[in-house]
């Protein structure tokens, strides 16, 4: 690594530190910690963007970062057909149903129920936001108790330097038909999904299949 | 280049640099992801398909498929009409996944009525 490039990533690291730390109190676990789920269902969220899309683009990106944090997470697809079938055809109904009900039928320990707040890739002159926020909050099936709640914003701009205004000009068309073919929130919604469920302190507690479980630390 | 650096050096503090996971992903996301933002284009078969391919990759690499994976792909089989594999499937989730127990048990009393 050339030395101008360990500094900055140093420099870096030293700021993201200072910023996390900033980031208020650690969140009050109490709750979670007297009923650790081992297992959480993620129904579709609910989508307040305008973006119709929002739904199942970020559905597919909320089942790994859960599962690498130590839980057992239902499949998403298949568990929003069989409630579907079941007389919860869309997420508003599923996040109204029973929790005791959801609980019992898929035997769940936690519910997660996600609302998708912002969704989509705003086109500008010379370059692109991708923007993703989303809260979620997390409930014990048996009793209903909020044992986890948190909210992130996340935003990739899509401004390449270099080849001066009329470079930008062009690269700025490319990733603007590239964002609108592939769904650019969608890959946002990934790396929201990840600040959201794993950073220390804010996140997730560990779950039983990670090896940090019921670690103290 | 330096804005890479402090994004890689911040994604490195929040993912704890070199843990490796802990199951194998393959295709999975993005075919849920496909299945419902372009239905049709790829087909029930194709998907089983990679998802096998993934399969095996990951016991060649002695790695854990991630939780749902079989009960992704028993819905699948399903879907094909392949209700042995698909009740095959549902009982690997099972065993795999203990916690998964009362929803594959349903899955599989709805497929043997």
């Amino acid at each position: 690594m050339k030395l101008r490039t360990f500094v900055q990533a140093s420099a870096a690291a030293v700021i993201a530190l200072i910023l996390t730390g900033c980031a208020a109190q650690p969140y009050d676990y109490t709750n979670y910690r007297q009923h650790p789920p081992r297992s959480i269902v993620v129904l579709p969220p609910l989508n307040e963007s305008t973006a119709v899309e929002a739904t199942y683009g970020y559905l597919s990106t909320v089942t790994r970062p859960i599962a690498e944090q130590g839980y057992y997470v239902f499949p998403v697809a298949v568990v929003d057909q069989f409630l579907k079938e079941n007389g919860l055809p869309s997420a508003g109904e599923m996040h109204q149903a029973s929790l005791k009900k959801i609980g019992e039928v898929l035997g769940a320990d936690a519910v997660l129920f996600v609302t998708v707040e912002e969704y989509g890739t705003k086109f500008q002159i010379l370059n692109s936001a991708t923007i993703v926020q989303a809260r979620a909050k997390l409930v014990d099936t048996r009793t209903g108790i909020l044992l986890w709640e948190g909210k992130r914003r996340m935003q990739q701009n899509s401004n390449s330097g270099g080849g001066g205004a009329l470079g930008a000009l062009i690269a700025a068309i490319v990733t603007q038909a590239i964002a609108s073919s592939t769904d650019a929130a969608h890959n946002v919604s990934r790396t929201a999904n990840v600040m959201l469920f794993s950073t220390k302190d804010s996140g997730l507690l560990y779950g039983p299949y990670h090896p940090k479980y019921d670690s103290p630390e | 280049m330096s804005r890479l650096v402090w994004l890689l050096a911040l994604f490195g503090l929040v993912s704890g640099c070199a843990t490796p996971t802990l199951y194998s992903w393959g295709h999975y996301e993005e075919l849920v992801y496909v299945s419902y933002a372009q239905p049709g284009k790829v087909s029930p078969e194709m998907q089983v398909e990679k998802l096998e391919e993934d399969y095996q990759k990951a016991r060649a690499n002695n790695k854990r498929m991630h939780p749902g994976f079989h009960a992704h792909l028993g819905y699948l089989y399903f879907q094909l009409g392949k209700v042995d594999q698909a009740l095959q499937e549902f009982a690997t989730e099972k065993a795999e996944f203990p916690e998964s127990t009362v929803f594959m048990d349903r899955l599989i009393s709805n497929l043997k009525r």
